[in-house]
């Protein structure tokens, strides 16, 4: 399995490099346009990191979640979930880079590689951000009468999320 | 909605500050927010604009286009409503094939395109359609091989192995596409009347 986690990256860059090289396009040139779309594209991201990194600081630093967390442990009577994770779950289908911040700050207080900071990496990579795309999607052509699309895409991110604790469970537990 | 959101993490922040008398916290938190913010796109940084760079020459070497073209046959079983030489079904699979690649960029316009695509078959303009749906499902499952910025965060945060978390990630995914999609094909049959 481990094994399998470390090619995947390699042999992307290997077989998008030689496939550019086989049909004779200039990869060097194309890769330094790529890089430069790269480097808009943060900037473009960066007022929106600044927004969502400042309110939820804000929100983490006031230690609301440690109270809310702790009546929720009370009510659950010490089931072991990281608990930590819920507002990452609940903001991640609204809005990628609110959830990208917690994340952040996951890994900053646990660490990357503790259980909590590779959930966190699993949660934000197998679920979109649900409600923005159906918003963005729909509101280009006009559509008002969305039907089961919204809870549809939730529920399949309710899956994912439960996955994600199955298998960061069964991967690192 | 994003904008309630903001307000309110900021709104029950402060007001919870208050209460439990954490003013310093609170300041601190205020004025080194933004150095922050700055450390976390310089982390980001260098690894998407390389990412991007590499992706670039997928888009430009037809590699991309011939990824796409692989995943036409699954894209005809799960939208039988749409006529298989419609030009949506294009861009359904680039949308998908940008996605899985983590080329987000690409992935949007190929996405609206073929929500318009769509609309120009739907009889009721203001009701989303069935291969809408479908479509918005699989899209929102997102399944994506290089989580570029989950790898960004990992390795700057010094990780012993940055990409572990991809296999589970897209297992985790596949759950959830599954998942939705079979919730959507029950719907479909249950009220054929949107047809």
């Amino acid at each position: 399995m481990e094994i399998i986690s470390k090619i995947i990256l390699p042999l992307f860059v290997v077989i998008i490099i030689f496939y550019g090289v086989k049909s004779k396009i200039n990869v060097y040139d194309v890769f330094l346009e790529g890089a430069k779309d790269g480097l808009i594209t943060v900037f473009n991201i960066f007022p929106s990191i600044i927004a969502m990194i400042f309110a939820i600081n804000i929100f983490l630093d006031s230690n609301v979640l440690g109270f809310l967390i702790s009546k929720l442990n009370n009510f659950l009577g010490g089931v072991s979930l990281p608990l930590e994770i819920i507002p990452m779950a609940i903001l991640r289908p609204i809005s990628g880079t609110a959830s990208l911040a917690i994340m952040n700050d996951i890994f900053k207080v646990f660490g990357p590689d503790s259980y909590i900071g590779r959930l966190a990496s699993i949660l934000q990579g197998c679920t979109d951000t649900t409600v923005y795309v159906i918003a963005l999607y729909f509101g280009s052509i006009k559509i008002t009468k969305i039907r089961h699309a919204l809870w549809g895409g939730l529920f399949a991110d309710l899956v994912g999320i439960v996955a994600a604790l199955i298998l960061t469970y069964l991967f690192f537990g | 909605m994003v904008n309630y959101i903001w307000a309110f993490l900021i709104i029950i922040g402060v007001i919870y500050s208050f209460i439990t008398g954490n003013i310093n916290t609170l300041n601190e938190s205020i004025l080194t927010n933004a150095n922050e913010a700055l450390d976390l796109i310089l982390n980001l940084l260098p690894v998407i604009v390389l990412w991007t760079g590499i992706l670039k020459i997928a888009e430009e070497s037809g590699l991309l286009q011939k990824f796409a073209k692989l995943l036409m046959p699954l894209l005809h079983k799960l939208f039988p409503d749409v006529p298989k030489d419609n030009k949506a079904l294009g861009y359904i699979s680039s949308n998908i094939a940008a996605n899985m690649l983590g080329l987000g960029s690409a992935a949007t316009p190929a996405g609206l395109k073929a929500m318009n695509e769509l609309q120009k078959i739907n009889q009721n303009k203001d009701t989303a359609t069935n291969p809408m749906i479908t479509f918005l499902i699989l899209n929102t499952a997102g399944v994506t091989l290089i989580p570029t910025t989950i790898l960004a965060l990992r390795m700057a945060y010094k990780s012993s192995s940055p990409g572990e978390i991809i296999l589970p990630a897209i297992i985790a995914t596949a759950c959830s596409s599954v998942a939705g999609l079979i919730l959507d094909y029950f719907i479909r049959k249950r009220g054929k009347k949107w047809k």
